[in-house]
């Protein structure tokens, strides 16, 4: 059943997970997570088709570790802001312990330049699991229109 | 300012920087390289794989359809009605009957030949016959651009000009064998895309992987892992044109040695949370090397990365910008367990990949750079001496560049 406090619940999720990325607080968005869990970005047209690629698919908190290694220590690009608009959730099932739940969301990215653009616009699909009271994530899928990125995707989304 | 695109051999090792940002340079790489006398990539059969699918894609700028017709050949025709000129072709993927242009309803068989177009004879009113087009009008005039059609072992090239050789001849003895290696006629799986804007000239990309150079440097991933680093055993080879080139190498152990200890992006003490990352599998078909890059002049790459095998298509659209469109591929046959290798790897390349977001980084910088210097400026691409060495068994060489600019130069002259 949903009722407003569980509606509340979520919606602050989404808006915690936002603020974490925008942010850069990259160990607090690895804890988003549970251990086993799946966090892929791929474009609509991969998931329309049934392609199994995306841009980047982790399917351990271990990889999501060596991601945020690897933006802050081993790729090379030039820094830029991120600022995520995300939508009230729908939440689509409710079970004891998980929530099934959907977003929309925008990312503006702005570069040193000081130009704010549409980055990549798009939707989460997610499967949150209750533990200790608290949210997670066992599985959020960010599936993006634009399948055209701008260069290079550094950060999570 | 003069535009030479002359450059003398002792030049090669000069690249001048107009070469990246002149419209008038782009204009004639386009007409030269992508419209004429190339083979350019447009896609792999398994896209088309049954009568009636197509694939809308790009050769240079020019928006162009892969389709398979009602016999089971692959054609590829231009996306512009011979009637007024529109890009009728609206979709990515999809599957047809014939091509229908939505403005005047003109129809196109899958070979691109006219076959029907509407008040042909005009409109019979009391007696009279209204419009219709001149007698003289043949319908057999006005069919789509044809492109000519090559395929070899599941990947398809096409090219404008009907007179080319043939696509062995172009890719070349030199490396054909190594284009084989990959494109078997093993039944292929396309896994997916990926695609890219990247803010700099096309060939800079061509360059980026005819630089065994840098990925020992810029990608920590490629040092501290061994997976590409000049200590590794490796060749370098072209064809006679030297305008195609392979980058050959075998993984080393990894690990500290004297070179890579100075190396910056060498990080001795990275270790992977999940090693899935690099949960490598030989494959019998490598036959030894480990990667193998291979660059088809003007509009491809072809993968071998371990595990991760893509093309990777230049689609540029001006001088100072192209389209990165990666497809990620497997084989038909492949277990479960090798297709989630594959996938997994492909975190290590495309515009997030752990190894080669970096890239389009760099050649959009590389760019900025060019553009903003004077018009007598030129990079250096002296690694490995200033002559075109037809064969070079280690990675410290720019050789290949300066072969491709050998190649580009001809081409470009007059």
């Amino acid at each position: 059943m949903i009722d407003f406090e569980l509606y509340q619940q979520v919606q602050d999720f989404y808006q915690d997970y936002a603020m974490s990325i925008d942010s850069e607080q990259w160990d607090k968005w690895i804890d988003f997570f549970v251990e086993d869990c799946v966090y892929k970005i791929q474009s609509r047209d991969n998931f329309d088709n049934n392609f199994p690629l995306s841009a980047l698919a982790l399917s351990s908190k271990g990889m999501l570790k060596d991601r945020i290694y690897g933006i802050t220590e081993t790729i090379y690009h030039e820094h830029y802001y991120q600022t995520h608009v995300v939508s009230t959730p729908r939440i689509l099932k409710v079970t004891e312990n998980h929530i099934e739940s959907e977003a929309r969301y925008a990312v503006f990215r702005t570069k040193q330049d000081g130009i704010a653009e549409v980055y990549n616009v798009g939707r989460y699909i997610d499967r949150l699991v209750r533990v200790d009271g608290k949210l997670l994530i066992e599985s959020r899928r960010c599936i993006f229109d634009n399948e055209m990125i701008l260069n290079s995707m550094i950060y999570p989304i | 300012m003069k535009i030479d695109t002359k450059l003398e051999n002792r030049k090669l090792s000069e690249i001048p920087f107009w070469a990246y940002t002149d419209e008038s340079v782009y204009k004639k790489e386009l007409e030269r390289l992508f419209y004429n006398d190339h083979w350019c990539y447009v896609g792999l059969e398994v896209e088309v794989q049954n009568p009636g699918d197509f694939k809308n894609t790009l050769v240079g700028e020019r928006s162009v359809v892969m389709v398979r017709d009602d016999e089971g050949s692959i054609n590829v025709v231009e996306n512009v009605c011979a009637h007024k000129g529109m890009k009728f072709c609206r979709e990515k993927h999809g599957k047809i009957k014939d091509f229908i242009c939505p403005y005047h309803q003109w129809s196109y068989d899958l070979k691109g030949n006219l076959e029907g177009v509407p008040l042909l004879r005009g409109m019979k009113k009391d007696g009279k016959v209204q419009g219709g087009m001149p007698k003289t009008f043949k319908k057999s005039a006005h069919g789509l651009t044809k492109l000519k059609v090559a395929i070899r072992g599941g990947a398809v090239f096409a090219s404008f000009n009907h007179d080319i050789e043939s696509l062995e001849d172009y890719i070349g003895e030199e490396l054909l064998g190594y284009y084989d290696r990959v494109f078997s006629g093993r039944p292929l799986k396309v896994l997916g895309y990926n695609k890219q804007r990247i803010p700099g000239n096309w060939k800079l990309m061509l360059e980026n992987i005819k630089d065994p150079y840098h990925p020992g440097l810029l990608h920590t991933w490629f040092v501290t892992f061994g997976l590409w680093r000049s200590d590794n055993e490796s060749e370098l080879k072209m064809d006679k044109h030297f305008r195609h080139a392979a980058m050959i190498t075998t993984r080393g152990a990894g690990g500290k040695d004297d070179q890579t200890t100075n190396v910056s992006s060498f990080k001795g003490n990275m270790e992977l949370n999940d090693k899935r990352f690099l949960d490598v599998k030989y494959e019998d078909w490598w036959n030894g090397p480990t990667a193998v890059m291979l660059t088809l002049f003007p509009s491809v790459i072809i993968q071998q990365q371990v595990n991760s095998l893509s093309t990777r298509h230049i689609q540029p659209n001006g001088k100072g910008s192209f389209d990165f469109v990666w497809t990620h591929f497997g084989f038909e046959d492949d277990s479960e367990e090798m297709t989630e290798r594959r996938l997994i790897q492909a975190n290590l390349f495309g515009p997030a990949g752990f190894v080669s977001a970096d890239d389009g980084e760099a050649i959009q910088f590389v760019q900025e750079g060019c553009q903003q210097k004077p018009d007598d400026s030129v990079a250096i691409i002296k690694m490995g001496g200033i002559e075109i060495d037809k064969h070079t068994d280690h990675m410290v060489s720019e050789t290949l560049i300066r072969g491709m600019y050998d190649y580009w130069s001809k081409k470009m002259e007059g």
